[in-house]
């Protein structure tokens, strides 16, 4: 399973979970749940954190955080 | 009544607060906690009710221990700040998400407004909002539009606010068979979110239309050289550099405006009250005190008025985006960034500006080390050591000795910074794991309003909130420096010498100053610990000042400038450099060399020597525990790194 860290950038993905989470209940709350689009925006410099867009607000995550959320194409 | 205003962040909801309270503001601290509490008065049909603004939060779960809060008011209807009816602020062009947290309010049963701000964004991004929809969803809670960043709203939510009544019995929470869930089980709070947001999107499709524009978003392109690997750093230093002349060129004047002032006073007060203790304590010691605390406020309200726009325009949540990954190693985070930054002017508002680090460790961690980046007051300490110990020389016939150990020193400080924060991590231990998952909301003009009130915020809990302390530590420092076991015999003693009889009258004002001030208690701690920094390279003379400057790093030139008894030449302190030349031990050595003043500007890199910034603490960390620790590791750091320093140079 591709997980989001893994995503390259302008691409649309869609969430298929995010249970493994130790911050799972945080990234429901924000939006992200299973058969969410997403789109990957753009790297900080160094390539972590990351930018993505859902429902037209952008919000950043650690590579750490994206790791959990399992995503298909 | 009281009335709470809850809404996620980024809604505009401070701009909410600001519209309906106008300047009719307080700030203090949630019970418990060191969470900003904004309250105000509105009117509404000549009854006065209490405005309460919550953190912005993105549900009723908290995400960090700061945010227990708002879940804490909201779920104990006996909690002192529980409120009686809710404003609830949305970002209209966002409704999905925004409505997650206010279903959960909503199912709580307390009485609500939804607020859909930013009206005028929801539309530029083709989104319609049925409201007669919307109201459907939510029976008994009026919705009313308002666009609070151009002021417009305030009278359909007060009336709004007015018209709701008390819950009836036909109340349904919108989610069928609503509890709250336990704090800790975030499986549970796990599910509701889902439940919810599945609702919400169900019913959403009847409520909003959303066109899909064509072209780029406007914010998105910016992005893309803000947050360039290349351009977004070196617009970010440049940010910084603008902000940094601007503080350096013109908090200045007005804090020598302030100085003056405040001597005048204290000159005007001693001529008015009659001699003895009391003049004294008025003229000496309340109204330099005073003066100690009001003459921060220009560089606080510099500071916060670029951080305020920073914030506002959206730009802030792009620092921390690009700084995230290289502060991380040190246990901090990319919103330390600013805090450290601000440090450099002054570590005061950069410690109040650590608030929005929602995660306590490291917040903690960036309090904590904030004071060894180098502050403004250092320089008068600096430049007057370095023009007495190092020579005005070349390097390689180009590079200036002078400003090459200055800069020296500044570096130090954030290598320290850094180093210091990395053994805090390992020792600082804290269950709660820190994340970022933040919103990178899209820019905007910042509204002066908002920064003209925030800055005032800032100024007003500096003073009323560390102010206090400030004032209580100048007095003692005031008493100690004033009264000594047998100061009026030393006195007596100096008046009868051949010497100063000789003297012009302006001279013995000088010398009994002096005398005074080394008899003083604190002149004899100064003595007294003598032998504990001579293997600095230190005297019992910089004992005292190093013990005066507690008051403010910058108070070390003028206590030596008293003990040395030289005139004050207008700030150009060529007389008391030419005094400190010629100060010599015992033994007939130099007092200042090359190791012992280099020694000297290594401790003031390292030591808390401002009991500002310890006032500060005390309020940011809410106990004496955490700036006493910082005294005494600062302090003992300073110690050692001003001994090694010793060691090898000389």
């Amino acid at each position: 399973m591709n997980t989001l860290n893994h995503v390259e950038l302008r691409q649309v993905v869609e969430i298929v979970s995010v249970d493994h989470s130790p911050i799972s209940s945080k990234l429901t709350e924000m939006g992200l749940v299973a058969g969410q689009l997403i789109t990957t925006l753009f790297r900080a410099p160094f390539g972590d954190p990351i930018a993505i867009e859902l429902n037209g607000t952008v919000l950043s995550l650690r590579l750490e955080e994206a790791q959990f959320i399992e995503v298909k194409a | 009544m009281k009335i709470a205003l809850l809404g996620n962040p980024n809604t505009g909801k401070s701009s909410v607060f600001n519209l309906l309270t106008g300047l009719r503001q307080q700030v203090g601290n949630f019970p418990g906690v060191t969470v900003d509490k904004r309250s105000g008065f509105i009117q509404i049909n000549q009854v006065q009710h209490e405005l309460i603004d919550f953190p912005g939060t993105y549900s009723i779960y908290p995400r960090s221990k700061e945010e227990t809060v708002v879940f804490d008011v909201l779920s104990d209807t006996k909690h002192s700040q529980h409120p009686d009816q809710i404003i609830f602020v949305v970002d209209a062009s966002n409704l999905q998400r925004n409505l997650l947290f206010f279903t959960q309010v909503f199912d709580l049963g307390i009485p609500c407004v939804l607020v859909l701000n930013m009206w005028d964004l929801a539309q530029k991004k083709g989104i319609t909002i049925s409201i007669e929809a919307l109201e459907k969803l939510f029976p008994g809670v009026p919705i009313v539009q308002s666009n609070a960043r151009v002021g417009l709203g305030k009278d359909r939510i007060l009336k709004a606010i007015d018209s709701t009544k008390v819950k009836d019995l036909t109340f349904k929470p919108f989610l069928d068979s609503f509890h709250l869930c336990e704090i800790e089980d975030v499986q549970c709070q796990k599910l509701e979110a889902e439940n919810r947001l599945q609702k919400i999107k169900t019913s959403l499709t009847k409520v909003v239309e959303t066109k899909v524009l064509e072209g780029e978003n406007f914010s998105r392109k910016i992005d893309r050289i803000l947050i360039h690997p290349v351009f977004g750093y070196l617009i970010f230093a440049l940010v910084l550099m603008v902000i940094f002349q601007f503080i350096f060129s013109f908090a200045n004047a007005p804090m020598n405006w302030i100085d003056n002032l405040f001597s005048h006073f204290s000159i005007w007060s001693s001529d008015l009250i009659p001699e003895g203790m009391v003049n004294d304590l008025i003229s000496q010691g309340i109204i330099p005190g005073i003066g100690g605390v009001v003459v921060f406020v220009p560089q606080i309200a510099m500071l916060f008025f670029f951080i305020s726009i920073l914030e506002e325009s959206g730009y802030l949540s792009r620092v921390v985006f690009i700084m995230d990954r290289l502060m991380r190693p040190f246990g901090l985070n990319g919103k330390s960034v600013v805090p450290l930054m601000s440090s450099v002017a002054c570590a005061i508002p950069g410690i109040m500006a650590t608030r929005t680090i929602s995660n306590w460790k490291e917040r903690l961690i960036t309090i904590l080390v904030a004071p060894f980046m180098s502050c403004s007051a250092r320089i008068p300490v600096y430049t007057l050591l370095i023009s007495l110990v190092i020579p005005k020389m070349y390097l390689f016939g180009f590079i200036n000795l002078q400003g090459i150990v200055l800069f020296g020193l500044y570096s130090l400080g954030i290598v320290f910074a850094l180093l210091v924060s990395f053994l805090l991590k390992l020792f600082i231990k804290q269950k709660e794991k820190g994340f970022l998952l933040l919103e990178l909301p899209d820019y905007k003009n910042p509204r002066w309003g908002n920064v003209f009130i925030n800055v005032l915020e800032k100024v007003k809990i500096f003073i009323l909130d560390a102010g206090k302390i400030i004032l209580a530590i100048s007095i003692i420092l005031w008493f100690l420096a004033s009264f000594g076991p047998d100061m009026d015999g030393a006195a007596h003693g100096l008046s009868k010498t051949r010497a100063y009889q000789s003297m012009s009258k302006q001279e013995q004002t000088i010398a009994m100053d002096a005398c005074k001030l080394s008899n003083s208690y604190i002149g004899i701690l100064g003595k007294g610990m003598e032998p504990i920094i001579a293997p600095l390279g230190y005297d019992w003379k910089i004992g005292i000042s190093l013990i005066t400057s507690f008051a403010a790093r910058e108070v070390f030139v003028g206590s030596l400038a008293t003990i040395y008894a030289v005139q004050d030449d207008g700030g150009k302190q060529t007389l008391l450099i030419d005094r400190m030349r010629n100060e010599v031990k015992a033994d007939g050595s130099p007092v200042f060399t090359l190791a012992s003043g280099v020694s000297l500007m290594v401790f003031y890199v390292f030591a808390m020597q401002c009991m500002a910034t310890m006032a500060v603490v005390k309020r940011e960390t809410n106990s004496w525990k955490w700036p006493l620790i910082q005294l005494a590791f600062m302090g003992v750091l300073a110690y050692f790194t001003a001994w090694l320093t010793f060691i090898i140079l000389s």
